[in-house]
């Protein structure tokens, strides 16, 4: 019996309340449903034959479910366990091409289902959904072995796509602030919509692959159902190491990926870090010339990154 | 109803659900439609394209909100910070009147992202009612509560769905969205008389309906709103409207959606229902 150890979410009562007199019976049996319609679908997609406690699934079910002529108590759990993974799988599968085109489905399932287990939805909305997905691959590395390292680098670049298309924004820096306030004190920070990635392999270039294969699929795939669709599909040779330095952001709210130089990452890592202007560009390295500085941070400028640390 | 304080005294007519495969179309087109349905919880967002594109409709069509995550059925207590967000929402789109449904769906702090059938109890009325309260005043707009489909009943329900959900409007002094089509699904599912559903609600307290297409298995009916909407449920979308007058209505089509006049024109069927509930004489 594998027993869920999902974060936040409290032990269900053994026996499901018989009367709902208080807001607390209330409680105990929306934890009782939550608990059975979190845990992992068999192999062949049905509700767990046992529950938490090792009593059968189906009796537990029947203590506070009701059968009717067509759907025992057990059949109509499953569905509802079936719709929430159905659903969320589907969510996991949309906004990680990427990381499910490196493991290959069957592991990415895998993947996707001790993550909820581990890491249900804290959230009202789905979008947050994979929030902590590149924090559990590094906590359950043999999921993705021998690639961990990878896909959590794939999986942090998926996150900040999302954080690209839909995070707040704050006033940019203007040529003014610049003015009133001396380097040494001047603290600039930047849009929470921009992530700034130092994977160890160019995941850009691996992602936008996986989209256009993912793309030429669909517009091939009219004529025939979406299984064979999938045998037939190209396997995408995984990206050799190779160090690169991105910012993930939004301009006009279209999304890109920008490749930076190595002093201009680490210049913009030390302003996200809250430092000076000043300690910010030695940060860089020494031997940056003047002009390269101005003309990148013109740039980032002119992309509204630099905003005022309020 | 037509115009009801649940619908905010508006007079909407035929709208449609707002969908990403048909903003482009619907944004250079600039098709005649009477007003969008917004899935709320699609724009509670903090800037980005999502909010440009409401901002977009905003400006040519009426648009009224519909969430599916406030969950006045669950124990919780609704969270702040949400309903902040919601809030801003609201004062953005000026909905005249706000939907969300009858159901729970996070416990602990933990989301299912399901619309969860509730116990049918007077406890959980009561409960509930609060909370539908509690949020219409923080939101200072009126509210209607969705009636869902559902797969489960349980052993520890009191009354019928119709009367629970009555108690609970009746408590919370709100409206209902009628969910022509999940009443359908649930009768089907749980063998009871839809015609019975829509006869024992407070017709006064109906804002709006919505009808969808569903699909059926050998034991079972899902609402999969990835279909036309089916004979039966528009022949209890007739019935209904007969019962409650003509109602600000919405086609909901989330799955295998097609193009956009395909969407639209599925939607204008309610016409034929609706001329014919002008012909006839109210029914009390």
């Amino acid at each position: 019996m594998s027993r869920i150890l999902a974060t936040g979410l409290k032990a269900p009562p053994r026996h499901a309340p018989r009367k709902l007199a208080t807001t607390a019976d209330v409680v105990q049996l929306q934890r009782m449903l939550t608990h059975a319609l979190v845990r992992p679908l068999t192999r062949d997609e049905g509700l767990q034959e046992k529950w938490l406690d090792g009593r059968p699934m189906a009796e537990v079910a029947d203590g506070f479910i009701k059968s009717n002529d067509r759907l025992t108590a057990f059949e109509r759990l499953q569905l509802y366990n079936r719709m929430y993974w159905f659903r969320l799988l589907d969510v996991m599968h949309d906004d990680n091409p990427g990381l499910r085109a490196l493991l290959g489905d069957r592991k990415f399932v895998k993947l996707i289902e001790a993550y909820l287990a581990k890491y249900p939805s804290r959230s009202f909305t789905l979008r947050n959904l994979g929030s902590r997905l590149a924090q559990f691959i590094g906590e359950q590395p043999r999921l993705t072995a021998p690639h961990t390292a990878l896909a959590r680098a794939v999986a942090r670049f998926e996150w900040a796509q999302t954080v690209a298309f839909d995070a707040g924004s704050i006033p940019v820096l203007t040529a003014a602030d610049l003015k009133l306030t001396p380097p040494s004190r001047l603290k600039i920070a930047l849009q929470p919509y921009l992530s700034l990635l130092a994977p160890g392999w160019p995941v850009d270039d691996y992602v936008i692959a996986v989209k256009r294969r993912d793309a030429l699929r669909t517009e091939a795939s009219n004529a025939v159902d979406s299984a064979r669709a999938t045998k037939r599909r190209r396997q995408l040779p995984r990206p050799c190491r190779g160090r690169i330095y991105l910012a993930v952001h939004r301009y006009h709210n279209r999304l890109f990926y920008k490749r930076l130089e190595r002093p201009a990452f680490l210049i913009l890592a030390a302003l996200a870090a809250g430092r000076p202007l000043a300690a910010a560009v030695a940060a860089g390295g020494c031997g940056l010339r003047p002009a390269q500085v101005s003309q990148w941070f013109a740039l980032w400028m002119e992309l509204g990154w630099l905003c005022r640390q309020e | 109803m037509p115009a009801n304080r649940f619908n905010g005294h508006t007079d909407y007519g035929i709208g449609i659900g707002l969908r990403v495969p048909h903003y482009s179309h619907i944004l250079e087109k600039k098709p005649v439609v009477d007003w969008f349905e917004i899935i709320s919880e699609n724009f509670m967002v903090d800037g980005g394209r999502p909010l440009e594109v409401l901002d977009d409709i905003l400006e040519q069509y009426r648009v009224v909100q519909h969430g599916v995550s406030l969950y006045f059925g669950s124990a919780d207590k609704p969270d702040r910070a949400h309903l902040k967000k919601l809030k801003a929402l609201v004062k953005r789109t000026q909905t005249p009147w706000l939907s969300d449904h009858l159901c729970w769906g996070s416990v602990d702090g933990t989301y299912t992202h399901d619309l969860l059938p509730m116990p049918y109890t007077f406890a959980t009325a009561k409960h509930t009612a609060a909370k539908i309260r509690m949020v219409r005043d923080y939101l200072e707009v009126p509210i209607c509560v969705e009636n869902v489909s559902s797969y489960a009943e349980f052993h520890v329900s009191e009354m019928t769905e119709w009367e629970f959900l009555t108690e609970v409007v009746e408590r919370a002094d709100c409206g209902i969205l009628l969910d022509v089509n999940n009443i359908y699904v649930s009768a089907q599912n749980h063998g009871f008389n839809p015609y019975a559903y829509v006869d024992g609600v407070p017709h006064h307290r109906v804002g709006q309906m919505h009808v969808a297409g569903h699909t059926k298995f050998e034991k079972y009916i899902l609402d999969t709103h990835d279909h036309p909407v089916l004979d039966p449920v528009w022949k209890l979308y007739a019935h209904a409207t007969k019962r409650c007058g003509v109602t600000a209505t919405l086609l909901e089509w989330d799955d295998k959606i097609p193009s956009f006049r395909e969407v639209h024109d599925e939607a204008l069927k309610a016409n034929e229902f609706i001329d014919g509930a002008k012909k006839a004489p109210r029914r009390k």
